[in-house]
């Protein structure tokens, strides 16, 4: 089937945004490699974050968009259920758990900076369990 | 911010950046290179196998074997190496961590069709880990299970009438090894062993399970839940964050790492266990040593049972059947 480009453009133009600091966005966590076990023993999770930050990026605010290193600070504070140095280094994660965002390389997505999306999924995977 | 594109085919959107090169790659070009490297690796030097060869893939429903039975099984196909494949899993034995993970090597043999045989502990040495450690408690016990699956691995591969058993040791697992220094203990193999994984990294890995969506076992082993948390492995973690280069450098110290003369000729020469034939450079073997300690009903000072020892096990205690495959040639 061939889609013309405008209605592509059509089909993913977002309705009008109005962006107040009590806005939210909804996304999907996923836990692997064993994980999940840090998490409630759930693999999936929806979460909702603000969709936008102050300065400083510690909570709701105006500034900027919200960003992952914000949402692996909410995840500690949330929904870790144990063993935070099991997950978290720093403001990031520790060596050895891989992230992907909608299945591509954190790394290759600006990693803690990427600015997270409405409906993004991003995934967790620790590599650190027995082969 | 615009995708970013495959430095490889140039079209496709990047999905990884890869830690050996920093190259940025697209999904399909990701499974090609990862596949491309294991069989270079396979076929340096005048490769690993010959055609016709029985292989074991030792799987035990974990990340790395799953993956390799996987890529084995492609590339036994793709390159026409004409391999007999077969899986072999060891079960020592613990309740609700290895039934589990079993299940996952009983999907992979049915996903690629090959033989799969499992050993037990029970079955070669009368015991499981759940009796050893309600035994000798929870300290030490890797040691026993380490011992008896090195052992039951070549006792499953001479079951199986194969010559050749390949392993999902990692780049990572490598290194690590290279660190801790103790490659040396490597050369007690009776049946050849390689490690098609060996320059490949824990990441890719793990992201080309996930890509391919193969499903593996993760869960951490009962007896020994911070096993992984090694202080060897969080520094070669933390090595690789700041110089991904870092794993691959320290494997090829290993590999370049030579024993003087006057060492070798200070090491004990191998022969056969005076008791159940397994290669050994003492009169018992280490997994003889260890079986004796725990009939005699010892607690965790059971893992200080000499090798010097007679043939005849005490009477009345369990003994390991003879290993009287012929002496293969030993790598180090």
């Amino acid at each position: 089937m061939t889609v013309s480009t405008t209605q592509l453009q059509q089909e993913t133009i977002p309705s009008k945004v109005t962006t107040q600091p009590s806005e939210e966005i909804s996304i999907n966590l996923e836990f692997g490699g064993g994980l999940h076990l840090l998490f409630d023993s759930q693999p999936k999770h929806k979460v909702s974050l603000p969709k936008r930050l102050t300065q400083d990026e510690d909570k709701a605010g105006d500034d900027k968009p919200v960003n992952v290193k914000y949402l692996i600070r909410w995840m500690k504070d949330n929904l870790l259920s144990e063993r935070v140095e099991m997950f978290g280094d720093g403001d990031g994660v520790r060596p050895g758990i891989l992230v992907l965002i909608n299945d591509t390389d954190w790394e290759l997505e600006g990693e803690l900076d990427y600015q997270i999306q409405q409906g993004d999924e991003i995934v967790f995977i620790s590599t650190l369990h027995g082969g | 911010m615009p995708p970013r594109l495959c430095s490889l085919c140039g079209t496709a959107k990047a999905i990884i950046k890869r830690p050996k090169t920093g190259s940025q790659v697209c999904k399909d070009c990701f499974f090609e290179v990862f596949e491309t490297e294991v069989h270079n690796t396979i076929i340096e030097n005048g490769g690993i196998f010959k055609r016709g060869d029985k292989v074991a893939i030792g799987a035990s429903g974990g990340k790395d074997s799953t993956v390799l039975a996987h890529v084995m099984s492609t590339l036994n196909t793709r390159y026409d190496y004409g391999l007999d494949l077969f899986l072999l899993s060891i079960d020592e034995g613990i309740t609700g961590y290895r039934d589990d993970s079993l299940e996952t090597v009983k999907q992979n043999q049915i996903e690629y069709g090959l033989p799969l045989k499992i050993l037990s502990y029970d079955e070669l040495y009368g015991w499981t880990m759940d009796k050893i450690v309600s035994q000798i408690g929870k300290k030490n016990n890797c040691t026993f299970c380490g011992v008896f699956r090195r052992q039951a691995l070549d006792r499953g591969a001479a079951q199986l009438g194969v010559s050749h058993i390949v392993t999902g040791h990692n780049a990572d697992d490598i290194a690590e090894t290279v660190l801790m220094n103790t490659l040396v203990t490597e050369s007690e193999d009776t049946i050849k062993r390689s490690k098609p994984f060996k320059y490949a990294y824990e990441k890719e890995i793990v992201m080309y399970a996930y890509f391919k969506k193969l499903t593996y076992f993760s869960t951490e082993c009962i007896y020994s839940p911070d096993a992984y948390r090694g202080h060897a492995r969080v520094f070669l973690k933390d090595l690789e964050a700041i110089r991904p280069s870092a794993i691959i450098d320290i494997i090829h110290s290993g590999e370049t790492f030579q024993l003087d003369e006057s060492v070798k000729s200070g090491m004990k020469a191998l022969q056969n266990c005076l008791r159940c034939g397994y290669i050994s450079s003492n009169d018992l073997c280490k997994a003889c040593a260890l079986l004796e300690g725990l009939e005699q009903g010892l607690d965790k000072s059971a893992i200080k049972t000499s090798q010097e020892g007679a043939a005849p096990a005490p009477s009345g205690q369990r003994t390991i059947p003879f290993y009287n495959r012929a002496k293969a040639e030993i790598a180090i």
